[in-house]
Parts: C-alpha cells; sequence; structure tokens
C-alpha cells in the first residue's frame, strides 16, 4: 500500500492528477466562501440578467435583479459574473463552483453504489455457482445489451427530469462492469487450499467471501472505479446536455454546456463572439475527469504485476 | 468450435426476451394513460373519458403483467411500434426513414477508428517509453477525458464558425433539391455519398462528405483513443514473448519482427475491442447527432426525449439494444474463428 501511495506521488501523471483532485475538493469544500449563494438553494445558480444573450466575462448584475435582491432583504456580497452569464442571464463562474458539488456527488454516489452492487452480485455468483451463477449473469448480459448513455437517457426520461432520477438512472446501468471483474476474480481464487482449509473448519460462506476471497480482488476494482468516476461525471452531465438531466437553472456542468449549444457558432460576422459559454464549462469538466483518468491509469499500471520495475 | 457458436446461437433469443422484458417493465413504469399516449395521434381523443377507455381495452392496457408483456411482445412483432409526436408519424416509419443517415455515419466512422487507433497504438509500443510513446499516451488520456459534446462543440466552433469548412447538417440545399425533387435522381441505398457517385453526381458526393467530417471526427474520437490504449499494451505484451527473443536473436531484422511476427498475434484481443468500440460507437450518435443537426435515429431520440415522446424513446432503446446483441455476438464468434486458442476450447 505504501509502495502504491509512493509510486503515486513519484508519477508525474498521477501527481498532476492529484493535484488537480486537491483543487477540486477545496472547490467544493469552500463554494459558499467561492461564490456566496444569493438565495436559500444554493444549487440554483443566481441570474445577472432576463437577457437570453450570453453577456461577457465581467458582466455586472442588472439593476433590476438587484433592486429585487434589495426588495428581498437579501445583501448581495457577490455581484459580477466573472465567466460572464449563460443564456438567460445565469452566471456561468457561480455554476461551476457549485456545479464542482454536483460533480462529486454524482460522481461518487453512482461509483459506490454500483461497486457495492457489483460485489453482491459478483460474488454471489462466483462463490456459489450452478443455476445462480447462470440466472445472474444472463441479467448482467441483458443490462450490458444497452448502449450505456441510450439506456441512462431513456430511464431518466421515463423517471422524469432531476438530478437523483440521473443518478439512480446511472446506478441501474453501470454496476455490470464490477459484477463481472468480482465473478472473474473469485472464480479464480475459490479453489485454492487456503479457501478449501477455511471451508474445512467451518467459517461461514459469507465470512470466506468478504475475508478471503474479496480482498484479492479490491485492486483491480479499485482501478475500474478510479476510472469510471470520470465516465459517470460525463454521462450526467450528457443528460444535461440533452436536456433529460438536472433540471433547468441547476448547478450542473452538463447544463452550462447545454446553455451554451445554440450561441457556439456566433452571430453572424462575429465567429467565436460567445466562447466563454463553452470553454470555462469545457475547461471544468474536462480537467475533472482527467485528473480521476490520470490516477486511475497509473494505478492500473502500478497494480499490473506484469509491469512491475517498469515504471 | 461449432458447439461454442451453437451455444450462442441458443442464448441469443434468450436474451433478445430478457431485453424486451426490461423494457416493458420501464414502460410500465408509466401510468395507464402515459401508456395510452404513445399510441394515439391525436390528443383531442384523450379528452373524451369513453374513447380512453375504448383505446385502453384495444391495446391491453389494463391488463395483468404478464398478460400486458405478452400483448406488447405481439404487437411489436407486427412493427407497431406506437405513434410519433415528434416525427408525426408511426414510429416504425420514423425508424426505417432516419435508419440510412446514422448507418451512413457510423459506416465512415469506422474507418478512422481501425486506422488510426492501431497504427498509433503499434507505433507507442515500439517506442515503449520515450517521448513519442508518451505523447501519445497524453493525447489519448486527454481525448478520452474529453467529452463528447464538448469536442463536437469545438469541432462546430473551429470548423464552422471560425473557419465555415463543414456545414451541420446532411445535405446544402442545393443538393437537397436534387434529391427530393429531381426526376433523375434514383435513391437505391439511401446513403447518400453512394446513391450521388451511383448517379454519377459528383458536386454532391462532395457535399455530402463535407458535412459527414465532423460528425466523423466526433463520433470515432474516443473510440481511437481507447484502440490505441489496448493496441499499445497488447503490442508491449506480445513484444515480451519468447519466440520474439527467439526471433530477433536468430537475427531478424528488427522491421520483420515488429509487423510480421508481434503485430499479428498482438492484434487478436484489439479485435474484439474493436468491434465493441464499433458498437459502442451507437450511444455516440445521439450526442453527435444532436450537435451537428444531422437528421439520424440519434437526433431524432433526443428531441423524442425532451419531449417525453415515450413511444419513439422505448422504440429507439430496443432497435439499440437488438442491434448490440447481434455486434457483440458477430464479435464473439468472429473472435473465435480468428484465435486459435479460443478454438479449441
Amino acid at each position: 500500500m505504501n509502495r502504491t501511495l509512493k509510486k503515486l506521488f513519484s508519477n508525474t501523471a498521477s501527481l498532476i492528477g492529484i493535484i488537480l483532485l486537491f483543487i477540486f475538493v477545496i472547490i467544493a469544500l469552500f463554494a459558499p466562501l467561492i461564490a456566496p449563494p444569493l438565495t436559500d438553494d444554493s444549487y440554483q445558480i443566481p441570474r445577472m440578467s432576463w437577457e437570453v444573450n450570453p453577456q461577457p466575462p465581467g458582466f455586472p448584475m442588472s439593476e433590476d435583479i438587484r433592486a429585487i435582491y434589495d426588495y428581498m432583504g437579501v445583501e448581495v456580497r457577490y455581484d459580477k459574473a466573472i465567466f460572464g452569464t449563460a443564456e438567460g442571464g445565469y452566471d456561468i463562474f457561480y455554476g461551476l463552483i457549485w456545479g464542482t458539488r454536483t460533480a462529486f456527488r454524482v460522481g461518487l454516489i453512482t461509483v459506490i453504489i454500483s461497486v457495492l452492487i457489483g460485489i453482491l452480485v459478483g460474488s454471489f455468483s462466483g462463490y456459489f455457482g450452478g443455476w445462480l451463477d447462470e440466472i445472474l449473469m444472463r441479467i448482467t448480459d441483458i443490462f450490458l445489451s444497452f448502449p450505456f448513455l441510450v439506456a441512462a437517457m431513456v430511464l431518466t426520461t421515463i423517471l422524469g427530469r432531476g438530478l437523483d432520477k440521473v443518478m439512480i438512472a446511472l446506478i441501474a446501468f453501470g454496476w455490470m462492469g464490477y459484477a463481472r471483474l468480482i465473478r472473474g476474480s473469485i472464480l479464480a481464487t475459490k479453489e485454492e487450499t487456503y479457501v478449501t482449509a477455511a471451508k474445512a473448519l467451518g467459517v461461514k460462506d459469507v465470512k470466506i467471501i468478504g475475508k478471503h476471497l474479496l480482498p484479492n480482488t479490491i485492486f483491480p476494482v479499485m482501478v475500474q472505479a478510479t476510472m469510471n468516476i470520470g465516465s459517470m461525471v460525463i454521462t450526467a452531465a450528457a443528460l444535461s446536455f440533452l436536456g433529460v438531466g438536472a433540471p433547468v437553472g441547476y448547478a450542473d456542468w452538463g447544463q452550462m454546456v447545454s446553455f451554451a449549444r445554440n450561441w457556439i457558432i456566433g452571430a453572424p460576422g462575429h465567429a467565436g463572439q460567445y466562447w466563454y459559454t463553452v470553454f470555462y464549462p469545457g475547461i471544468f469538466i474536462v480537467l475533472f475527469v482527467l485528473a480521476w483518468n490520470l490516477v486511475g491509469d497509473t494505478l492500473r499500471d502500478i497494480l499490473d504485476p506484469r509491469l512491475r520495475g517498469e515504471l | 468450435m461449432l458447439s461454442y457458436i451453437i451455444r450462442r446461437l441458443l442464448l441469443l433469443p434468450i436474451i433478445l426476451l430478457g431485453v424486451t422484458f426490461l423494457i416493458f417493465c420501464l414502460f410500465s413504469l408509466l401510468s395507464p394513460m402515459e401508456r395510452l399516449a404513445t399510441y394515439v395521434h391525436d390528443p383531442a381523443t384523450l379528452k373524451n373519458p369513453q374513447s380512453v377507455q375504448r383505446l385502453i381495452d384495444k391495446y391491453h392496457l389494463d391488463d395483468p403483467f404478464p398478460l400486458g408483456y405478452i400483448n406488447w411482445i405481439k404487437r411489436i412483432i407486427h412493427f407497431d411500434l406506437g405513434w410519433s409526436q415528434t416525427a408525426n408519424q408511426p414510429v416504425w416509419e420514423a425508424i426505417t426513414q432516419r435508419f440510412p443517415a446514422t448507418l451512413e455515419l457510423v459506416l465512415y466512422s469506422i474507418i478512422p477508428v481501425v486506422l488510426v487507433g492501431i497504427w498509433l497504438g503499434v507505433i507507442s509500443a515500439v517506442h515503449h517509453n520515450d517521448m513519442l510513446d508518451q505523447t501519445i499516451r497524453v493525447t489519448a488520456i486527454v481525448g478520452w477525458s474529453l467529452p463528447t459534446f464538448i469536442f463536437g462543440l469545438l469541432i462546430l466552433f473551429i470548423f464552422y464558425g471560425i473557419l465555415e469548412w463543414f456545414p451541420p447538417g446532411r445535405l446544402s440545399t442545393w443538393a437537397q433539391n436534387i434529391l427530393y425533387t429531381s426526376p433523375d435522381f434514383r435513391s437505391y441505398t439511401h446513403l447518400i455519398t453512394i446513391d450521388a457517385l451511383l448517379n454519377g453526381n459528383i458536386p454532391m458526393f462532395l457535399d455530402a462528405l463535407r458535412h459527414l467530417i465532423a460528425p466523423i471526427l466526433t463520433l470515432s474520437y474516443i473510440s481511437w483513443a481507447e484502440l490505441l490504449r489496448i493496441t499499445r499494451s497488447s503490442m508491449l505484451d506480445t513484444l515480451r514473448k519468447d519466440y520474439i527473443r527467439t526471433a530477433r536473436a536468430k537475427g531478424v531484422d528488427e522491421h520483420t519482427v515488429i509487423h510480421l511476427h508481434a503485430r499479428k498475434n498482438a492484434l487478436i484481443p484489439v479485435v474484439t475491442v474493436a468491434g465493441m468500440q464499433i458498437i459502442g460507437m451507437l450511444g455516440g450518435v445521439v450526442i453527435t447527432e444532436t450537435i451537428f443537426n444531422y437528421p439520424g435515429l440519434g437526433f431524432w431520440v433526443a428531441s423524442s426525449a425532451q419531449q417525453l415522446d415515450y413511444s419513439s424513446v422505448i422504440s429507439f432503446a430496443l432497435l439499440f439494444a437488438t442491434l448490440m446483441v447481434l455486434g457483440n455476438l458477430i464479435v464473439d464468434i468472429s473472435y473465435a474463428l480468428i484465435d486459435p486458442r479460443v478454438r479449441l476450447e
């Protein structure tokens, strides 16, 4: 374990990944200080104007919106759109800062629950074998028969808009990889002598799985989980981009990009006029996903015994 | 070998049945009224309680779950997939009309995936750990981290917004006029590039190609990145094998070792991954077509999802799952044909 950590920190690629992740954690933790919320619902992106067109970086809050906050008795501690505004006057900076929390929540929750389901299905299937294995694996095959994005989109459409629905859809079609991985590893180790010995001693099945079999698969599962956090966040963002994800105005990176969709080409004669609507959200998403992939990619190389000593 | 193929073929109907069952479960999450709406052309009929009851009876929407499933399957077998509000036509008609556009996009995207992915992967492995390898590898990871919808918007921004090279859509207006109104133009395959060539219309072929380049790039770049990674690691593995050392020891030149001895064996696992990547592009068409207003299945289903047009969305899922199951079957069988070790098992 120590060796793994040391390698993670000494490899340039993964060091960059770790530093990026650290920055994102800071942003997520201190979101209320970096972008103070103006209403009780801090995930609702404040609007800086009622304009439909995006407004350039540095755009100050318009007078009529300020008047509303004054009327409501809210102290406006934050009145400039540093990164400009998206379609409809939504502040890009605010959306990105609070969107970091959304990204962590979506990525971590979906991956952790998917891994748990994968452990359950995979270990039962691999350990008990027989007809249970056959049934569970065929069910896995059926869930794997859908392109991930299509399946998530269909389920979200049916369940209705909202971040919780998106997460349910991502989990429902995200556990199969782990189940197969864990099943394979358990099949490979369950005939080992130490497992037979534990069985002969009368150790309970659940304990054998948990104590003797699962620890062997922990590393490959960790690698896959790390890399999947990025792709879960991408898929959630893609759903928002398609207009079936988070509700309008919710601090979510995919939604920020979706706001940019109609403006990316710019007005005739002013190509690239609205570059900031896709540039800033794009940077946030790419760096976040890249950070997880860099760490995951290095983890895989470190834990691959065939490549040991070559890094 | 034969028994393996037979087993896979026997499993096929079971998987397909499971797929339809899962989709029907999703469908059942909707209320009877919402389910009814998927069969109705005219929303006005839903206002009259009597006609609603008649329609519920007609489509067996009150039936218990197992019976409802059987009736639903019966309708699907007869291609009665309901009415698409978004396309304003029956769902099956909407699908057959849009399928060629999507097929054309996917077919063209296979070429860069296979060529570039494998080519760069081999180069990367041969130059293991030096500058070239690191550059290719980092590019692949960055490419992998760049979501399709951002990459697509960037392509649109650069090549249409600024350079005006690759416009969105499928054809320019003048070419559309020829396609839809000219009596001389005959559509043989509904793949516009091929039809244009068959009709000897070179400007139209070029126009169609011009519209395809940006979506192809967007749809395929993630698959290159993945294929590159697999080719690289497979090639690295193979280059460490004993028989390669033997070949080098007996003085075979490096070029022959890499291209004749190593690459052939290294590409065996790559074939599966390439197949899976090509199948995986099916999911990507939704985003790609939406960004470039490309009038295929993906564009249609994205707007259907936004407008809660359930019949279209569910039929799309059914179609793509079927395509994916068939695709996986082909990949598995071809893998068994290529790799003698699998054949012997």
